[in-house]
């Protein structure tokens, strides 16, 4: 075999390209998600930590206080995700099937207005929307009354039986705009063709949107689903706005993300935690990665059949 | 009522009542939810220009005339009660400093990522992209460590860096997907030409995809704009105070004075809600390339 001298200098300009954004995302991204995940083996309490082990993991999954918070937490961001899955994505196809029929006026006006709610802050969302159900001031209360439905009224972001609820919804209220925007880039990608020659054939828009459109655009509702749940178990800002980090009414309303903040930060006697924020945050991280390989198996065997 | 006679092509008629009334149901949904996304942002402003009593008396009335009342603002950007300027500023340093440097490296990498082939470019794309599924607080304990070791906490040079970070992932995956798209004759007329490849980045290349920049700028915007954690978590002192996390200390602070509450709450929306208006386009179809793509 012949080795040719080949005088290629040095592509120098790959590296200078790659650097500065290869740098940034590894040391404050990458480095610090790993790190902390190494933590979570270790006991922080000392100036130098001493490695533990599962020890975290056990203490927080089955340890006296710990394991309460904890499965409460991720009890509460599961149903949290569902309600997300229930009302948001639903929602958000209905919005986006109706965004795409054909010949419809005023289309881009409506997205555009429509998905206004979930540019804005979710601190200021949410301290609109406990305004709005503030029983004081009276507004959702009183519209409630109007329709005849006075007697269901709660206090919504008060008791535990509704403040969960509530503020999934509250949530749902803000995020509807983008799987709405996702659905609709899928749904104007399907070849018109298709949809003519369904038409063709005699079927009416429900039968289409369900027998044509929706099978197509499987893809993007799994991945707005993946991105939901990921989003979902991200949460933290909506709560503490809304119902102070501890997750009132008496943890009613704890995510996992109250949970890591209240556990690392300290909140009022409690002082912060680092050893077990970081346990916090490394099942966390175990529960998203699981729902996006879940994610990804169901992809994989989707494609590995057509 | 008048039927067009169709050919046999088209059998279906335009003017039939069933899809008259399918059309007003179909707006009258979507008129619907719009009122219901807009319904309490509205409520919001038109509130803040007036006396507690009047809010309480008269929610849903314009400021109009004897309602109308600046005093809520005026509390609001008062430096003794609140230094509503200064979050402004912080945010803006914040947010734009954030905004350019992630385009810069983004597109830098973008670039690196989709153009030149070299070992491990699979994996170094696959290594960034990571990053848009795994939430970056998860690594705060570790973040917070490493930033007060650099003296990074409580400044906003930290808090920008760690921004950048967090947006870069998917502003690769957005412009790389970009530049794909382009002609290879463009660029290999440019090289035959004599052009650097600095030369052909710079002045060729990037203007070639300014709308995916734009977008990019926005999607990096609204996150960053209205992020809590980061700025309570490392820089919740007066000094370096960013707006969201002002307001989020305000709604504490002002309780019982709903004009300032509502007023601080429509201040902190106008910014986002300003560039939204104004590069709704290019948000949406930033988003739609990423979803395009999948």
């Amino acid at each position: 075999m012949q080795r040719t001298l080949r005088r290629r200098p040095f592509p120098i300009h790959i590296v200078v390209f790659l650097a500065p954004a290869a740098i940034v995302y590894t040391l404050f991204m990458a480095f610090p998600l790993l790190d902390s995940l190494r933590l979570s083996f270790y006991d922080q309490s000392k100036a130098d930590p001493v490695f533990v082990g599962v020890q975290n993991f056990q203490t927080l999954l089955a340890g006296d206080i710990w394991a309460a918070r904890f499965w409460n937490a991720l009890k509460n961001n599961f149903i949290f995700f569902v309600i997300h899955m229930l009302a948001q994505n639903p929602i958000a196809l209905l919005l986006a099937a109706l965004l795409t029929t054909r010949h419809l006026r005023g289309r881009a006006i409506y997205r555009t207005l429509i998905f206004t709610p979930t540019t804005l802050s979710v601190v200021i969302v949410g301290f609109i929307w406990s305004l709005i159900l503030n029983p004081t001031w009276g507004i959702f209360d009183n519209a409630l009354k109007s329709i005849g439905l006075g007697d269901a009224i709660q206090p919504w972001l008060g008791s535990e039986k509704t403040s969960l609820v509530t503020v999934s919804l509250i949530s749902v209220w803000q995020f509807v705009g983008l799987p709405m925007i996702l659905f609709v880039a899928a749904l104007v990608g399907i070849s018109d063709d298709l949809i003519e020659a369904a038409r063709v054939d005699g079927a009416n828009g429900w039968l289409i949107f369900w027998r044509v459109r929706f099978p197509l655009i499987l893809p993007t509702v799994g991945i707005v689903a993946v991105l939901t749940f990921v989003g979902n178990f991200n949460a933290f800002d909506l709560i503490y706005a809304t119902q102070g980090p501890q997750g009132n009414p008496n943890y009613a309303t704890d995510i996992m993300g109250t949970l890591f903040y209240r556990t690392f930060y300290g909140v009022q006697l409690q002082p912060g935690n680092p050893t077990m924020g970081t346990t916090i945050a490394a099942m966390t991280f175990l529960v998203i990665l699981t729902g996006v390989c879940l994610y990804l198996f169901g992809v994989q065997r989707r494609l590995t059949r057509t | 009522m008048a039927t067009l006679t169709r050919t046999a092509a088209r059998p279906l008629p335009h003017f039939d009542v069933g899809s008259i009334l399918s059309r007003v149901a179909i707006h009258g949904v979507l008129l619907g939810y719009t009122l219901l996304a807009l319904f309490p942002v509205a409520l919001t402003v038109i509130n803040s220009f007036k006396e507690r009593k009047n809010i309480f008396r008269y929610p849903y009335n314009l400021p109009t005339g004897e309602l109308f009342t600046l005093a809520g603002y005026q509390t609001v950007f008062d430096p003794r009660r609140a230094s509503a300027g200064l979050y402004l500023q912080n945010s803006l340093i914040v947010t734009i400093g954030t905004i350019f440097f992630v385009l810069l490296f983004g597109a830098m990498a973008a670039w690196a990522l989709s153009e030149y082939r070299f070992r491990g470019n699979r994996w170094l794309g696959l290594y960034m992209a990571l990053g848009i599924m795994i939430p970056i607080r998860l690594g705060t304990v570790s973040l917070v460590k490493f930033a007060s070791s650099l003296h990074l906490t409580g400044t906003l040079t930290g808090l920008i860096l760690i921004y950048i970070a967090q947006n870069l992932p998917l502003a690769i995956f957005i412009m790389s997907q970009f530049m794909r798209d382009l002609p290879m004759d463009l660029k290999d007329a440019a090289r035959v030409d004599g052009a650097s490849e600095y030369r052909l980045f710079f002045q060729l290349i990037l203007p070639l995809v300014r709308p995916a920049m734009v977008s990019v700028a926005v999607f990096t915007m609204i996150p960053t704009w209205n992020d809590l954690w980061f700025p309570l978590i490392m820089a919740s002192q007066e000094s370096t105070r960013t707006v969201t996390l002002g307001v989020q200390m305000f709604t504490g602070q002002f309780l019982k004075d709903w004009t300032a509450l509502l007023a601080a709450l429509s201040l902190a929306m106008l910014p986002v809600l300003l560039l939204y208006m104004v590069f709704s386009r290019q948000l949406i179809r930033g988003l739609v390339a990423g979803a395009v793509k999948q």
